[in-house]
């Protein structure tokens, strides 16, 4: 069994950092300045990566987002717009991120060989096809383990999961994402539901009487080594009184600021994922659904493009303003591709044989553009890859690229619990949006 | 009684003059009526007047009255029959229920004095390995642990305050067995052990629409238990299964791969022969589909001669599969069709024949492939296979498999102890299910505390010498809490109500307490996500709170006849035994400095948290 672990301090709290902002930035949050003061006792060194994941559940259209070819006999009725990014355009359905793409990357050319939602998001998501002898580890999770370092509130955090949230895998459920709604809403479970006396009498019963009396006789190290039952009611306890708990709550924004990022549930989600990244989370996931467009695919991809473009526009600006850019890596992207060709009731179906995925910040090449596909493609090749996507890249090489750009190995070896030697990826990482 | 104090007719009081009003005090009789009528239903429903006969459950059948007076459980000279055909008021074994019944194979396996042979030579199988192991073990467990242990493994919830009274008007002796014999008989049985199998055999997942029905699937599951069909016959139907999805339910082993695979519209040969390799045989072989073993983790060949396993050994297995394939209207049917694989370093693909992985002569070659298969998987010579199927009941009973992980047993050893002494058991029987549980739990090391009065270590749970601490799995912990917070026995005979109640409450729980998946018996941790969800969530707050009709808490408050009895009822309901003493000393305190309803809130609340609730022990 891995070494639990269960943060309960944000010793990775760059004290230096907030100090700097705090010294010249305007653009530092309140929430950051009121947290300043704590990270000053922590050790110094540079503030570590984060992540931050768009998850376009259920698969937005490349061709509709950023790979979109107007005029073609594929490129329906999505139409292109230039960006702030050299001669790169994308999709017109995206005005707002055209202004921040001089931010980021693009790899176009990512292929799997998952068709199914449910393996394809577990592809995307660990850098492994499915296996039934192991559950790979996300990213958000790999990123927790190889660095324990944490904060008062849970490192990994996911904001309005769907079906398959991040998780843990071999690494252990200590390492599943932690999982929030609406920022609108409150967190859940974290308010106590009596008095503080009476919370604290329950609680000082529980671990100083029954759990003393479950421990007497077992094994010495129960606790510790296994059901980690004490140390896990602390560390809720602690969260549940933290001032880090603040990060969720988005209604302490400016309402500039809130209104940039949409009045939206993931515009909100975006807007707390860049406030826990600030005190000091290591990974949050945000899901917007709404992309399987099977049928009137043009209705559903600009519908969800309209949540996504000031979100993640605004997502980009904040970081870049609150000085977090720098070690931040946004990932935006879905389990799959769709269809180059349009079916009979005018959606685009699955389609994992050359679709889009956006990079920014954390060391990305800003406007660096990886791959393409064919505005022309042979549909009807055995090779649909090999025919129609220019330098394609796998998924496990764009895990190895969001491994290298946080500061991991991404040829890393663990041992699962079965003592079976893991890469951390399989991949090789894209060095032409590496800089 | 006295009238409340509303109520008195005392001198000028102005209360008395509010009551000359005919409509209120018309009002105020209703009032007093209902309230009456609502206590009185509370108490019956409580249940705290009496330790309960149980008359309407369906272990009724073997009344206490007709239940064998054993001084003790073991040696099980009873257990291998049970409660069943030796109790003179008990319908004839012809009028018993299908469930009841046992098949003319089956019948064998009731015999009396194999079943002890069995139970003894199991116990000194341990006795030896705890000698070789130098440690010593554990006294074993008293029957409140081992009926809750009982009642965990085989419906999933602990004990209900119901069934632990009932269990209190039975000779002590005789209560692990009267215990699991009820357990047995219960339709939660067939239901809770329909979805862990169903896990084993199709996974968690909720598959390909359309061709993919679980549900149908576990409906079969439960009916095969239910029949006590033999466990090779269940692995038959499965692997030869044909038709549709609907009809035929097991066609769903073979069409829950439809979502993968090579070639569109099809099973996956490769998963199956995954699935098959791991829940039928418990070995691990899925590595080999990409290349040979090159460390040491597949052993295949003869015991005389190992050799490890090839990619060959693992796709010949897949190509059994290659003959089923999806005919439209028809379903799954078999078809001429064969297997192509390029192997690694190979330039081009080539056929793959069926064969099995080892054991080759017990496979008959003139038999169609899926049928060759079965009927090697099932070859009462091929031990593998119920070695498997030891392993798997052993976790689902103790919490951790003989064999960790509990599909990963070497072909050649070194095996744990008694596990081909209860292999050979489960196949010289007819491959019963209930007779394997019988056995497992009638042994002595099945019985070991989990405590011991001297130091112990991890070496003593590694030899079994203690039985091991294993965490609940999520819908075991809101069945404890649900379970806990009701002083009838929540079964299937509940009303509509109640199921559906505990069915919602249950999965929106387990949505957020996080599925386990295949992952079963994996020893991870308890989350923060998980203690805040026990700590502040609606379905703790709302069982230990305040509920005059629903909530055990509540009717305990209102009618213990004194606050040890409180204490004492609430554990019990909870935790399924009695205080300690400086348990009942410190919640004592709390009886007397707070208000009474309060402090037994707070009390279930605390037990309701504990680790005790959440962790098989």
């Amino acid at each position: 069994m891995n070494k639990p672990a269960i943060c309960n301090r944000s010793h990775h709290f760059s004290r230096r950092s907030l100090l700097k902002s705090a010294g010249g930035g305007l653009f530092l949050s309140p929430l950051a300045t009121h947290l300043a003061r704590a990270a000053e006792t922590d050790a110094g060194g540079g503030r570590p990566k984060s992540v931050i994941l768009l998850w376009m559940a259920g698969a937005p259209s490349q061709l509709e987002t950023f790979d979109p070819h107007p005029g073609s006999r594929i490129g329906g009725d999505t139409t292109a717009i230039k960006t702030t990014s050299g001669s790169l355009q994308i999709s017109s359905l995206l005005p707002q991120v055209a202004e921040q793409m001089h931010r980021a990357a693009l790899v176009r050319s990512v292929t799997g060989k998952e068709g199914d939602h449910k393996r394809a998001v577990y592809n995307i998501k660990t850098g492994y096809r499915p296996n039934p002898s192991i559950v790979h580890p996300s990213i958000g999770s790999v990123l927790c383990h190889q660095d324990e370092s944490g904060a008062d509130i849970p490192r990994h955090v996911s904001i309005l999961p769907d079906q398959s949230p991040s998780r843990g895998g071999y690494l252990g459920p200590t390492y599943d994402a932690f999982k929030v709604y609406d920022p609108a809403s409150p967190v859940p479970d974290v308010r106590r539901r009596t008095s503080p006396e009476r919370f604290h009498r329950r609680v000082d019963d529980l671990l100083d009487v029954v759990e003393g009396e479950f421990s007497r006789g077992r094994l010495p190290d129960l606790q510790r080594r296994r059901t980690l039952h004490t140390t896990a009611t602390r560390a809720a306890l602690t969260m549940m009184d933290s001032d880090q708990l603040a990060a969720f709550d988005v209604s302490q924004e400016p309402q500039q600021i809130q209104q940039a990022f949409g009045d939206t549930p993931f515009g909100r989600g975006c807007l707390a994922a860049a406030r826990l990244i600030e005190v000091g989370v290591r990974c949050v996931e945000v899901t917007l659904g709404g992309w399987d467009s099977h049928v009137n695919n043009h209705e559903l991809q600009s519908s969800a493009c309209e949540t996504l473009d000031p979100a993640l526009a605004a997502l980009l600006q904040t970081l870049k303003d609150r000085e977090l850019l720098e070690d931040t890596l946004v990932v935006c992207g879905g389990e799959f591709g769709r269809t180059p060709n349009i079916n009979p009731l005018g959606g685009r179906d699955h389609w994992p044989h050359g679709f889009s995925t956006l990079l920014a910040g954390c060391g990305i090449r800003a406007g660096a553009v990886h791959g393409a596909t064919s505005p022309e493609p042979d549909l009807k090749s055995d090779d649909p890859v090999a025919k129609n996507v220019e330098s394609p890249v796998t998924v496990a090489d764009l895990h190895a690229t969001i491994l290298n750009a946080v500061g991991v190995e991404h040829d890393k070896v663990l041992d699962t619990p079965i003592g079976r030697p893991m890469h951390l990826s399989e991949g090789t990482p894209i060095k032409s949006i590496l800089s | 009684m006295p009238l409340p104090k509303p109520f008195r007719r005392e001198g000028g009081d102005h209360r008395v003059s509010v009551l000359k009003s005919p409509t209120l005090r018309s009002l105020a009789q209703w009032s007093l009526f209902l309230a009456v009528a609502v206590a009185v239903f509370s108490y019956i429903a409580s249940g705290l007047n009496e330790p309960m006969a149980l008359p309407t459950h369906p272990v009724s059948r073997a009344a206490p009255s007709g239940e064998p007076r054993t001084t003790s459980d073991t040696p099980a000279s009873k257990d291998e029959a049970g409660s069943l055909a030796t109790h003179a008021n008990l319908p004839a074994a012809a009028n018993l229920p299908a469930g009841l019944q046992t098949s003319s194979r089956q019948t064998s396996g009731l015999h009396t004095s194999s079943f002890q042979a069995t139970v003894e030579d199991l116990n000194a199988e341990f006795r030896r390995h705890w000698q070789q192991r130098g440690v010593e073990p554990a006294p074993p467990a008293d029957w409140y642990t081992l009926c809750r242990r009982l009642s965990l493994a085989l419906v999933g919830s602990g004990l209900s305050l119901e069934e632990v009274r009932y269990l209190q008007t039975v000779p002590e002796a005789d209560r692990a067995r009267v215990c699991r014999e009820r357990l047995l008989r219960d339709e939660r049985f067939v239901q809770y052990w329909g979805e862990r199998l169903t896990r084993t055999f199709v996974g968690a997942e909720e598959g390909p629409f359309i061709v993919f029905r679980r549900r149908r699937f576990v409906t079969w599951v439960r009916d095969q238990l239910r029949d006590n069909r033999p466990y090779d016959a269940m692995i038959r139907d499965m692997i030869t299964a044909r038709g549709l999805w609907n009809d035929q339910p097991q066609v769903n082993f073979l069409t829950v791969t439809m979502d993968s695979g090579e070639e569109e519209g099809q099973v996956d040969v490769t998963r199956l022969a995954s699935r098959t390799s791991r829940a039928f045989l418990g070995m691990r072989i899925d590595c080999l589909e990409c290349h040979d073993d090159f460390l040491g983790n597949v052993t295949l060949g003869s015991a005389s001669d190992s050799r490890e396993g090839t990619q060959q050994d693992f796709h010949q297995l897949a190509a059994f599969f290659s003959v089923a394939r999806f005919n439209g209207l028809q379903g799954i049917a078999d078809q001429e069709h064969a297997y192509r694989y390029q192997y690694l370093h190979e330039d081009e693909a080539v056929e793959v024949p069926p064969e099995v992985p080892f054991d080759r002569d017990l496979a008959d070659p003139n038999l169609p492939p899926r049928r060759r298969l079965a009927r090697w998987l099932t070859h009462p010579q091929n031990r593998q296979t119920a070695r498997a199927a030891v392993n798997r009941v052993w976790a689902l009973l103790v919490g951790k498999p003989m064999t960790d992980p509990v599909d990963d047993i070497p072909l050649h050893g070194p095996l744990p102890p008694g596990m081909d002494r209860l292999a050979d058991d489960f196949v010289a029987h007819g491959w019963n299910l209930r007779r394997l549980i019988r056995v497992i739990t009638a042994t002595d090391v099945y019985r070991r505390d989990s405590r011991a009065p001297f130091e112990v270590s991890e070496r003593h749970e590694q030899a079994w010498a203690l039985f091991p601490v294993t965490r609940l799995r999520p819908e075991q912990v809101a069945g404890n809490v649900i379970q806990a917070s009701r002083v009838k026995t929540l079964d299937s005979e509940g009303s509509l109500f109640g199921q559906l109640q505990k069915f919602t409450e249950s999965n929106d729980f387990v949505r957020r307490y996080g599925d386990l998946g295949e992952d079963e018996f994996d020893l991870d941790a308890v989350t923060i996500t998980q203690r805040l969800l026990m700590l502040n969530g609606k379905l703790v707050s709302e069982h230990s709170g305040s509920n005059p009709i629903l909530n055990a808490c509540t009717h305990i408050a209102m009618f213990a006849t004194s606050d040890e009895q409180a204490i004492e009822t609430a554990y019990l309901a909870v935790l399924n035994r009695p205080p300690s003493g400086r348990e009942r000393e410190t919640f004592l305190a709390r009886l007397e400095a707070h208000p009474r309803r309060q402090a037994i809130e707070d009390l279930y609340w605390v037990l309701l948290n504990s680790s005790e609730l959440g962790w098989n022990h």
